[in-house]
């Protein structure tokens, strides 16, 4: 398939290349004219197309494939049984475990994704001011994102001990009530989220840095003439200018946030979320029904749900950075 | 040259192409069996916590030279048991050995079909009676070599007892230990005269050793799950989180970061401890000295846990690694991984072996511990029925207890919420 389309396509590219070269003949121009016309229109998909292909196969297939184990009774080990419709579904949502996931899900998420974008937003700013040495301050930050998630675990799990922790020895040094992280919901919320701070806020840092560098200096020395402030310029020019990729990092710690996994079912050895289920997430509710309870028809069910949620969220941030982006640079 | 240039760019992407999906394909098929690059077939081993298997395979590796054996050892038996389900499911990814806890043996049973049949005539008769028939399906097939089983001993810090004015000397102390009521009675003693210390390392570990004394706890012998109307996992459940208040535990869980660390701070003086333990303990408390283990443990004998090598049957080599299992088993092998972790063997020569009856460990004070376990085996009276749903049942009732060791909910409202769980189990 793919040498029939492409071959027209380079003996196309040589004609298109030379157009003033003039036409050999007089019956022959259409067709070949016709050819570099499909050449214009065809050429760029089909370039693109191998990415769209492996998204078929690695990101529509297995959609496709969730909802329809979703469906039928389905054992991690046993397989497929029947066709069961929205049973799972229903049973999913009649769970009282579902509601406290997606409860400790949104927590984590609002306690880690709106510091780390604030956070990150501000390193940035202070990177791109004229500071010595700047490379290596550029690249320190990005040192927490090159560690592997669960050696980022092992070092939190010792920091955050609910009786010989770091931070607990230390707070009873000075004479406060240890903090039982591993006990309270909102202590191991915050706990889990400065874990995902910590490895996310360096990276989201970065793609701030090089969407501010693209801003156009000559913007800042007419604001200074104006007597605009630092901070003035940050928040009239800056933001305003690199509102794309504050849209875009916006989105992605959404993503992020709600499908957190890795630090919450590292936080303890069970990896259940705690006694109580108090940090447990809709991923690791997921994977709690599908390997422990070993049933992938309701896992299923979850996953989907968790996909319906982020995209409705995904959307609605979007909507939000929209407005207010529209609000703030209103001129542009 | 234009037509030149493109083709040599098209050739490139395609090569580039061709060489990612070669990466990703041999990347994915890179974990399992296979051989080595001198052209030995390759085996591993996946176990977990401490099964004394490293000089083993050492030893196997120098013996012979058609295979090499390597050891993947997962922390948790949680975590080997998840890696366990995944790869079953996905029908690839499994080492050629893998090791199954005997707690969630029943619920791969049901899955016998993924296991090679082990049976042979050379090791009829290896193991004791209930150890192989455990792994036997109905229609015959043997599906584990037994490995080790749990006898349960009490283990004790003699430096703590004596601060307390307690015995320290071990057959003085068996007499504390002879049921649970005189265990938790001597345990409020200890916590009176040695403040900040708890008497026993976890609620958790306290209720499972209490549990594995229950012949039939969360199923019965049909496997119907009966735990919500069991009169005797109630009175475990009330046992146990009656002594919360008194501060007899730690209140932390098993395996957790701050039990580790609580080997090293005097957090508890004693543990219920089968053979397996003793690696454990010796582990997280290196360099604590006072360790003992007593020939005793409340209200008779007990077994916890123990368990199985199994050959998966999508592994390449099951020949081999079916010889390996058969070789790691084999009664000589077992001794020698006691004598490394104290795992008491489940193989019937290997319990009359001098060498395993005349075995000391210097770090529970040079404790007679194959003379120990050995008659602490003797003294169990019936192994615990466990079907399909013990695992999952076990983990909701090891976290209703929880729940009242952290103070998220009283005895009662734990006991409510783990029947809840039950029935949501199914």
């Amino acid at each position: 398939m793919s040498t029939k389309t492409e071959q027209p396509v380079g003996d196309a590219s040589v004609t298109v290349a030379s157009p003033t070269g003039g036409r050999p003949g007089g019956g022959r121009a259409p067709w070949r004219q016709r050819l570099a016309l499909l050449d214009v229109k065809v050429t760029p998909y089909v370039f693109v197309s191998p990415f769209f292909l492996l998204f078929l196969l690695v990101g529509m297939f297995p959609l496709a494939y969730t909802a329809w184990v979703s469906v039928h009774d389905w054992g991690l080990l046993s397989g497929q049984g029947d066709f069961s419709g929205l049973e799972n579904y229903r049973r999913v949502l009649e769970d009282r475990y579902f509601w406290n996931a997606l409860r400790n899900t949104f927590s984590i998420f609002v306690l880690s994704s709106v510091p780390q974008v604030l956070i990150a937003l501000v390193l940035a700013g202070l990177l791109d001011t004229q500071l010595r040495g700047r490379t290596l301050w550029r690249m320190s930050i990005l040192i927490p994102f090159v560690v592997a998630p669960a050696a980022v675990a092992l070092i939190f799990g010792n920091v955050f001990g609910d009786r010989y922790g770091l931070v607990n020895e230390a707070l009873q040094g000075i004479g406060l009530d240890p903090i039982r992280w591993h006990v309270d919901a909102l202590a191991s919320h915050v706990a889990i989220a400065s874990m995902v701070n910590w490895r996310w806020t360096g990276y989201n840092a970065l793609i701030f840095l090089a969407a501010m560098q693209a801003v156009p200096r000559d913007l800042y020395e007419s604001a200074a003439l104006d007597g605009a402030g630092r901070v003035r310029q940050f928040l009239s020019i800056t933001i305003p200018t690199i509102r794309p990729t504050l849209i875009f990092v916006v989105i992605t710690s959404t993503i992020g946030g709600l499908q957190i996994f890795a630090e919450p079912r590292l936080f303890d050895t069970q990896g259940l979320g705690g006694s109580d289920r108090q940090y447990q997430t809709l991923t690791m509710y997921l994977w709690e029904l599908g390997w422990r309870v070993r049933d992938l028809g309701m896992a299923s069910a979850v996953a989907w749900l968790l996909f319906l949620i982020i995209v409705l969220f995904a959307g609605f941030n979007l909507w939000v950075s929209r407005r207010t982006g529209a609000l703030r640079g209103g001129a542009r | 040259m234009q037509t030149f240039r493109t083709r040599r760019a098209r050739l490139a992407t395609s090569a580039l192409l061709a060489l990612t999906l070669a990466t990703t394909v041999a990347a994915c098929g890179g974990d399992d069996g296979g051989t080595t690059a001198d052209g030995k077939i390759k085996l591993t081993v996946a176990t977990f916590n401490e099964f004394g298997y490293e000089e083993l395979i050492e030893e196997y590796n120098a013996m012979q030279d058609e295979v090499v054996v390597e050891q993947k050892k997962a922390g948790t038996a949680n975590e080997h048991q998840d890696n366990l389900y995944t790869k079953l499911a996905a029908g690839s990814g499994l080492s050629d050995i893998e090791a199954i806890e005997v707690d969630w043996w029943s619920a791969l049973m049901e899955q016998s079909d993924a296991f090679v049949d082990l049976s042979d005539p050379d090791v009829e008769g290896r193991w004791l009676d209930w150890k192989s028939e455990a792994a036997t399906t109905p229609e015959g097939q043997l599906i584990g070599y037994g490995t080790d089983i749990g006898p349960e001993g009490m283990c004790y810090r003699s430096d703590l007892f004596e601060k307390a004015g307690l015995p320290t000397d071990r057959e003085e102390v068996a007499s504390l230990f002879a049921d649970w009521d005189t265990y938790f009675e001597t345990g409020r003693e200890f916590v009176d005269k040695v403040p900040g210390t708890a008497w026993y390392d976890s609620s958790g570990g306290t209720a499972q050793a209490m549990i594995n004394q229950t012949e039939y706890s969360f199923e019965d012998e049909d496997n119907t799950v009966i735990a919500a109307d069991n009169a005797e996992v109630k009175a475990v459940f009330d046992a146990v989180t009656g002594n919360v208040a008194d501060g007899l535990t730690t209140g932390l869980t098993q395996w957790s970061e701050d039990w580790t660390a609580s080997f090293q701070n005097d957090g508890f003086a004693t543990m219920a401890c089968p053979g397996w333990m003793l690696g454990v303990i010796e582990g997280n408390a290196d360099g604590v000295e006072g360790w003992d283990i007593a020939n005793v443990f409340p209200g008779g004998g007990g077994n916890w846990g123990g368990s199985y090598l199994t050959v998966p049957a999508q592994g390449d080599h099951p020949e081999e690694a079916k010889a390996l299992a058969a070789w790691l088993t084999a009664p000589e092998q077992q001794i020698k991984a006691f004598e490394a972790k104290g795992t008491f063997p489940s193989q019937v020569d290997a319990l009359d072996d001098p060498a395993l009856t005349g075995s000391t460990n210097a770090f529970f004070n040079d404790a007679p511990t194959g003379e120990i376990l050995a008659e602490r085996a003797e003294a169990v009276p019936f192994i615990a029925h466990k079907g399909p749903k013990f695992a999952d049942i076990n983990t909701a009732f090891q976290q209703a207890i929880q729940r009242v060791d952290e103070g998220k909910e009283t005895p009662d409202e734990a006991w409510e919420s783990f029947l809840a769980d039950v029935e949501r189990l199914g």
